[in-house]
């Protein structure tokens, strides 16, 4: 093969490569202008101050907004505190069998589909209790977040310098001590991230809300009741034939993106911070 | 009266070593461990907990009806037959159409990320955009999906003399494909960035060009690190919901051709779980079951073949 | 940080003042337009918020029957092995009447006739083309084109597909034979879409496609629809109007009636009562006020409700049969304790 021929397909392969790479990442420029374009005209102050109307009727999302950042928040609650302290037994323990099986298990966690999540909460909490709550949607959501959460945790903790640790368990410091004082404190940006990340992929998610959030088309601030999200709202109105349900769900999916896109810039802030 | 000054003596002492031994029990370090145990336990009690629930509650199905349904392809509720091979042939064809089509799309991708010589300007700029496209919740490409790909896909059956539905396989594979291309285009990222740099540089100085040290050096010591990565997002894809219920088209039996409706396990769960009893509710729970085995069974395959590759 | 996280924890945990009492209900999207509309107002005059959620009526049956919610709306009567399932007494209260519409999406909207016949061979995968001979000589001044029918059918369980294939199952013995009645049915063709809302947006999508929808869905969304034959053989253009004239003379005082290919000559043969389901005996609910909320809500629907029937193309329930129907709310109780004397 001669030389010139060589170059040639160099010349081709790499237009192709840089013709494929923007071309993938295409779609997501079509959907954020589309979204805007659409979503823009139907960003007004009834969006996010009026709640759901009936059929027909002009209304707002914001019940969906609201109910969004309660089960949110209270997923992360719930699934932070058990996170960051299964990744510390994943650490203390890390040269033992439990700890080799823990890891395995929080990946089989991040493999569980959503949709089977929803259905083993609703058998757990919603079946049982006799109705649909918020509380059952964010217990849903938690599970989904766990895995992020603890892996995020454990590579934070893999990162503290040994001799931290060890500094100040030689001077006496006990087990708790050790662990609140000094290697917590280092982490806590580490952890953060990972919490910001799994809280932005949770704000998004629908399927294990079908059967446990519910929806409610009034606003509510009672866990213990059916609740509205965002997708919620997106996933029904988006599958009506009402163009002013279309309008308010594209405004709505603005705001959901807007949101998700924060969590994670935020996340990816931290870390560069972090880092340096 | 003695008496009770001794009794009262008494009693607090023992109050108060009841206390003292509480505060014994009760202190920090113990808590702490406590609560490491707990957590854990938590953590594995999910992933049993999730096995054993599904197992009992589709107890009644594999009961009454069995594996045999494995085979059949009748869903009808109204005569209590769940035939579920179309849903777990559908499920996996979706699947791994759109990982078929995602590879020349996260290869290309992840190259240019991996391209040390690169414009980092634009590296970043396509790093930060897949980044996003990861993070776009799922019901928002489903929306989309239906508003702009749909319209699409009907002008293109018109001009093949298919019926102008503009839902079903065909869209939902495109969707899917889109939706998996940051997974799988991460991690052959990752795994490309692995390839030791004397490897690649010692390609350059024997006079290779860039696209014959890719094909010769890069990708052979990278093969099974993106096989990997590959399965692992087949494994997220199988169990994708929302924008392939919102697409597919809801037909309860095998597809019949590319652009025919169609359901997956997931779709099908999402449509009819909230309405579904005994049987039906179990046959749906079996469904529930079949696919976490499949996606648990890919996932470990996946992150085997991960695991090895690092090595 | 920890101070953030308290308030938020404050915040998530304050004890909601109880001012008002919630229900839950979940079912039919037949009804929902009137039902949103209805407890819309209902929270505005009574200050009592309902949650409504079109699940489709076997979602909400079922659901009832796991007493998720406390109450159900079905445009279908419980079948004897749901009512079976739920081991209580439960009473069907009709709410209002609707009709069925098949609607289609044709260039220019015209208004076709069609029979049952045409409309069976359509969903079984028969008629496949617009301009069928059978559908053009019916309707001598449209031009149908050739154009392929996609026949849009509910992808969840149904009270609307309920009232279909019933209809189609008394007037036609082919579908009673292969299809059946049923809430949802092993569909040889077409699509499916979810909810009321869903038929209707893939109808105004899919240029060629039929759909079965309640007449408020197809009016809203400027859709057109058919005439129907009836059994007096005339083609009957479905409104409030003609479903109400579908309503026989007799309605038996359980109420459970079906109304679908009528014998009356003015009525449209795809109509149907639909119902909002309780239990007989409240006392699950574990909240004497709650139920006699609900009791008021039934109430109020069947009486000052109706006014928002007639705005929105349902018909109201007729004269004949509120006096039975208050009875049969009479009967509510919660424990022993009959609900109207509270």
């Amino acid at each position: 093969m001669s030389i010139k021929t060589r170059k040639k397909k160099d010349k081709i392969f790499t237009l192709l490569v840089m013709f494929l790479s923007i071309l993938t990442i295409l779609p997501l420029f079509l959907i954020l202008l589309y979204l805007i374009k659409a979503g823009f005209s139907a960003l007004n102050l009834d969006l996010i101050t009026k709640v759901s109307r009936p059929i027909g009727e002009r209304g707002g999302a914001l019940n969906s907004i609201i109910g969004t950042l309660i089960i949110s928040l209270l997923a992360t609650l719930i699934a932070t505190p058990i996170s960051v302290f299964t990744g510390l037994f994943i650490f203390e323990y890390r040269k033992k069998v439990v700890s080799k099986i823990l890891n395995i298990t929080v990946r089989l966690i991040s493999g569980i589909p959503s949709i089977i999540i929803g259905i083993v909460v609703y058998l757990w909490m919603v079946k049982p209790l006799g109705k649909y709550s918020a509380l059952s949607g964010s217990v849903a959501l938690a599970i989904m977040m766990i895995p992020n959460t603890v892996t995020s945790t454990v590579e934070t903790l893999e990162m503290i310098p040994i001799g931290l640790r060890e500094a100040s368990l030689a001077l006496g410091a006990s087990f708790a001590k050790n662990i609140t004082k000094v290697i917590l404190p280092l982490s806590i940006p580490g952890i953060l991230t990972g919490v910001l990340i799994g809280l932005g992929r949770i704000a998004g998610e629908t399927a294990p809300l079908l059967f446990t959030a519910f929806g409610n088309p009034f606003l509510n601030l009672n866990i213990m009741k059916p609740m509205d999200t965002l997708p919620l709202l997106i996933y029904n109105y988006a599958l009506s034939p009402f163009e002013e349900w279309h309008k308010i769900a594209w405004g709505a999916s603005l705001i959901l993106i807007f949101i998700v896109l924060i969590l994670n810039v935020l996340a990816k802030w931290i870390v560069s911070k972090w880092n340096r | 009266m003695e008496n009770l000054k001794a009794l009262i003596q008494r009693q607090s002492g023992n109050i108060i070593y009841r206390f003292a031994s509480i505060k014994k029990l009760l202190n920090f370090d113990k808590i702490l461990k406590i609560s490491l145990f707990i957590s854990a336990a938590l953590v594995l009690g999910i992933v049993l907990g999730f096995v054993v629930t599904l197992c009992v509650a589709s107890f009644d199905f594999l009961k009454s009806v069995g594996f045999s349904s494995l085979l059949k392809d009748t869903w009808n509720p109204l005569t209590d037959e769940f035939g579920a091979s179309p849903f777990i042939f559908t499920t996996i064809l979706v699947s791994s159409l759109s990982l078929l089509l995602s590879i020349p799309f996260s290869l290309s991708i992840a190259i240019s990320l991996s391209d040390k010589k690169g414009n980092k300007l634009l590296q970043s700029f396509l790093n930060t955009s897949l980044d996003l496209m990861a993070a776009v919740p799922s019901v928002i490409y489903g929306f989309w999906a239906l508003f702009t790909l749909s319209p699409l896909v009907r002008l293109l059956q018109t001009k093949l003399g298919f019926a102008p539905m503009g839902v079903g396989l065909f869209t939902a594979v495109i969707v899917l494909t889109i939706m998996i291309i940051p997974f799988s285009a991460g991690i052959s990222r990752e795994v490309i960035k692995l390839v030791p740099q004397e490897l690649e540089e010692a390609g350059y100085s024997l006079g290779a060009t860039r696209y014959e040290v890719i094909r010769s050096i890069i990708l052979p010591q990278a093969k099974s690190g993106i096989i990997a990565g590959f399965i692992l997002s087949m494994g997220r894809s199988l169990g994708e919901t929302m924008a392939v219920t919102m697409v597919i088209g809801n037909f309860n039996a095998f597809p019949k051709n590319i652009f025919s409706p169609a359901n997956t396990i997931s779709s099908l769960i999402a449509n009819q779980f909230n309405e579904a009893s005994g049987l039906h509710q179990s046959a749906l729970i079996f469904l529930g079951l079949i696919l976490l085995v499949i996606t648990l069974l890919v996932n470990l395959a996946g992150a085997f073949i991960l695991k090895g590759s690092r090595r | 940080m920890k101070k953030t996280l308290m308030i938020l924890l404050g915040l998530l945990l304050a004890p909601i003042p109880a001012v008002t009492a919630e229900l839950t209900g979940a079912g039919a999207t037949f009804p929902q337009p009137l039902y949103s509309k209805m407890f819309d107002v209902y929270y505005k005059t009574r200050g009592v918020k309902v949650n409504y959620q079109g699940i489709g009526s076997g979602g909400g049956i079922q659901q009832l029957i796991a007493k998720t919610v406390d109450f159900a709306a079905s445009d279908a009567p419980m079948t004897t092995s749901e009512g079976e399932k739920a081991r209580s007494e439960i009473l069907h209260i009709p709410t209002c009447l609707g009709a069925v519409v098949i609607t289609y999406n044709l260039k220019g909207n015209p208004e076709l006739k069609l029979t049952s016949d045409m409309i069976a061979d359509i969903y079984l995968g028969k008629i496949k083309y617009w301009n069928d001979p059978r559908i053009q000589k019916l309707n001598p001044d449209v031009k149908l084109p050739k154009l392929v029918i996609t026949p849009v059918y509910r992808a969840d369980a149904s009270g609307t597909t309920f009232i279909f294939t019933d209809y189609l199952s008394k007037a036609v013995p082919e579908w009673k034979e292969k299809m059946g009645v049923g809430k949802s049915l092993n569909w040889p063709i077409g699509v499916g879409g979810k909810g009321n809302p869903g038929v209707t947006s893939m109808v105004q999508q899919i240029e060629g496609s039929v759909g079965y929808v309640e007449l408020t869905y197809a009016l809203q969304n400027k859709l057109p629809t058919a005439l129907i034959n009836n059994k007096a053989g005339k083609f009957i253009k479905p409104n409030a109007e003609s479903a109400s004239k579908a309503v026989g003379k007799n309605v038996p005082p359980h109420m459970k009636v079906s109304i679908t290919d009528t014998d009356s000559p003015d009525g449209y043969p795809i109509s149907s009562f639909t119902w909002i389901l309780v239990y007989r005996d409240l006392s699950y609910l574990k909240d004497v006020n709650k139920a006699k909320e609900l009791y008021n809500l039934l109430w109020w629907i069947i009486h000052e409700g109706q006014e928002f029937a007639t705005p929105m193309n349902y018909a109201p329930l007729p004269q004949s049969i509120i006096s039975q129907l208050e009875n049969n709310l009479k009967r509510l109780v919660f424990g022993n304790q009959p609900l109207w004397k509270i």
